[in-house]
């Protein structure tokens, strides 16, 4: 019979049925991380039980180290330190590998996770952070879950779900000049809402999709929770092969071509059913950014902030309230407003080619004055990666700062924050009030953008700046 | 995990879309591992810019200091998997928050945790949602899980739908581990099976032992 990828994938991890009607679904890898692990460890040894998979299992430290250069765990404050090492006690007692701070697999394990070769196409894999999604760019199974699902992995190595929905977005068309997956994310929830994929695992295919670079699918994947679905994933094809092919933990020799065999068979069928079909118009898409306090709420560089007069009643207060957090006018052009500081990092941007599309734009130019420019790449290989070609140069002599792994700005758990009423463009993928600091306004972009807001100290359509127009 | 039967107490409106997680449990800058889960709630909207508690805020009014109820407009606790949004409710005794659509990593923490989350029919969120602004913390609703019923101070009853399995688990009050871990036998035969079918997903470094 005719399948998804999603339900090929979910049919083959499934153990058993539960007697509730859940099913029991296998999961092949589960990363930590330290703001869960510590209370997960600690309800499972209170229960009398161990990891059942310690060798599948790791935990990554990511959401609270300080990102500053030359950094230790000892600068962090407190009450963080006591997280950081209940998560080293928990994972040595438990055999789990920890990838600490100085390990050559240290970074956002959604970062490091594909970067090793941890994931594969076609596995599942599992973190109690919502943006495992982002794995699903190489075409795996990845669902973000809660403390007690956590403990209920770590116990049982299977994870209990009843089959969402299928959806599938098609992407077609070639987008334009400076833009890329980021875009191409923020276009899709901008049309589809927050929570127009609730009750869905989506498949993002079309040949806007096919086009992406595989790091570009891992940014797209990323948003998928922003789309309001757990996860989402692209079908694995030779980009997808070649990218993985050669990494440390990937298989190799006739092992990597056994895989290879199967994995040519992760596609949807011509002739899948889904049960929600949308198509996204990709052709010439622009830069995107957020305007407001929900990804949702995003539109083309070029674009004004929404008039809440005319929009319908019961979406009024709600519009209202986001311009007023924003400092915006009804009507203005988001273009030109000064911006106070820029943040490229986050599992969403902060790949090699991320900072090399920002660095593109900072070369041979200065963060204008009044501007604090912080770039945090995503993983320490990816920071060895970018200097190995210079980049830390680039931005450094620019007047960035060039921080060491983390998530440094995304959350702001590690102390790196906008002050109230800043302006700040970051290249992360929640905009929500306060995320980024007491009432720092965040506004959504790709790499592109953020560059060149912080060259120029305002909202900058990156195209004019490239084409010396300003 | 706590049987839920039935609840009895207050109802807090809270009528907004797209409340996320991050609202109702900031993570901010100091995650502490001893958290005080009831402090964390809405930390940041209960308090203005100087420090001290907004009286307006909902959550600050005297009548809702220990509610039952929560009232929610569509697509709560979306954001964030951080299992602590459910805690931080629990913690001042919610245990049935009654939304238009929940996000689903929510709705599945609030399951794992004992707390009901209800969706009313359509016809009926409209008027439901009045009754509770109009009782504002005063006199009880009542959650009766068995008979899906919500039935307002006045005595008004809504029913709502619910899934089978999920209320078994709820009214049982079941450790989810436990009713997994009957699967023990299957789950070392699956194990068994992908290491010889796809050795790589039973090996996690296998490109590093060539
Ligand atoms: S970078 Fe941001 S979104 Fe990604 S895992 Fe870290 S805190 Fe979460």
């Amino acid at each position: 019979m005719a399948a998804t990828l999603i339900d090929k994938i979910w049919d083959s991890h499934v153990v058993a049925r539960r007697a509730d009607g859940r099913d029991l679904i296998y999961i092949d890898r589960h990363v930590l991380h330290e703001l869960h692990a510590p209370h997960a460890f600690g309800k499972l040894a209170r229960a009398g039980r161990k990891v059942r998979r310690p060798d599948l299992t790791f935990s990554a430290l990511d959401h609270t180290p300080r990102s500053a250069p030359g950094r230790t765990d000892r600068n962090a404050k407190g009450e963080v330190l006591e997280l950081i090492a209940a998560m080293r006690e928990g994972s040595h007692r438990n055999g789990v590998r920890v990838f600490d701070l100085g390990d050559a697999e240290h970074g956002i394990s959604h970062v490091v996770a594909p970067e090793i070769g941890m994931v594969l196409p076609g596995s599942t894999h599992a973190v109690p952070d919502s943006h495992a999604c982002t794995v699903g760019g190489l075409g795996a199974l990845a669902f973000g879950c809660g403390t007690t699902e956590l403990e209920h992995i770590l116990a049982t190595q299977v994870i209990a779900m009843s089959k969402p929905k299928r959806m599938r977005i098609r992407l077609e068309g070639a987008i334009g000049a400076w833009a890329a997956g980021k875009d191409i994310a923020l276009k899709i929830i901008a049309g589809i809402g927050v929570a127009g994929g609730r009750g869905h695992f989506i498949e993002f295919a079309g040949s806007a999709a096919r086009a992406l670079s595989v790091e570009g699918r891992l940014t797209l994947c990323n948003l998928a929770i922003e789309m309001g679905s757990r996860t989402g994933l692209v079908a694995p094809d030779d980009a997808t092969f070649q990218w993985i092919a050669g990494r440390p933990w990937a298989p190799k020799g006739a092992m990597w071509e056994r895989a290879l065999a199967q994995w040519r068979h992760l596609n949807s069928d011509d002739d899948a059913a889904f049960d929600t079909e949308i198509a996204i118009d990709c052709s010439a898409l622009e830069p995107q950014i957020t305007w407001g306090t929900d990804p949702a709420q995003a539109f083309a560089i070029g674009e004004r902030v929404p008039d809440p007069s005319s929009a319908p009643a019961d979406r009024r207060a709600a519009l209202e309230r986001a311009i007023a957090y924003m400092g915006l006018t009804p009507g203005e052009p988001v273009e030109g407003l000064d911006v106070h500081r820029v943040f490229i990092g986050s599992c969403t941007n902060a790949r090699l080619p991320d900072l090399e599309i920002a660095a593109n734009v900072v070369r041979g130019r200065k963060v204008a004055a009044g501007v604090h420019a912080l770039v945090v790449p995503g993983s320490g290989k990816v920071k060895r990666d970018a200097e190995s070609i210079g980049l830390d140069k680039v931005f450094r002599d620019a007047g960035f700062v060039w921080g060491e792994a983390a998530c440094s700005m995304c959350a702001g758990s590690n102390g790196d924050r906008g002050e109230r009423g800043e302006r700040v463009l970051s290249t992360t993928n929640r905009n929500f009030e306060n995320r980024q600091g007491p009432g720092a306004r965040t506004h959504l972009v790709g790499p592109a953008l953020a560059a060149a807001a912080a060259v120029t100290g305002k909202i900058t359509d990156v195209r004019k700046l490239m084409a010396g127009a300003l | 995990m706590e049987a839920f039967t039935i609840l009895r107490g207050a109802a807090v409106p809270l009528l907004e879309d797209d409340i996320n997680t991050d609202q109702i449990a900031p993570v901010g800058q100091g995650p502490k591992i001893n958290q005080d889960y009831a402090e964390l709630l809405f930390q940041r909207r209960r308090n203005r810019e100087d420090g001290t508690p907004d009286p307006d805020f909902v959550f600050n009014r005297p009548q809702f200091r220990k509610p039952a109820l929560l009232v929610a407009g569509r697509n709560f606790g979306c954001g964030s998997s951080r299992e602590s949004a459910v805690w931080a409710f629990m913690a001042v005794g919610v245990r049935c928050i009654v939304a238009r659509a929940f996000a689903d990593i929510y709705r599945e923490n609030c399951l794992q945790n004992g707390v009901l989350p209800v969706t009313l029919r359509e016809m009926d969120v409209e008027r439901f949602e009045a009754l509770v602004v109009a009782s504002d913390g005063h006199g009880d609703f009542t959650v009766d899980l068995g008979a899906q019923t919500i039935t307002a101070p006045g005595g008004e009853r809504f029913h709502f739908d619910f899934p089978a399995a999920d209320k078994t688990r709820l009214m049982e009050g079941l450790d989810d581990i436990g009713l997994t871990l009957k699967h023990a036998d299957e789950i070392a035969a699956y194990e068994a099976e992908i290491a010889s079918e796809a050795p790589w997903r039973q090996r996690a470094d296998i490109g590093s032992i060539g």
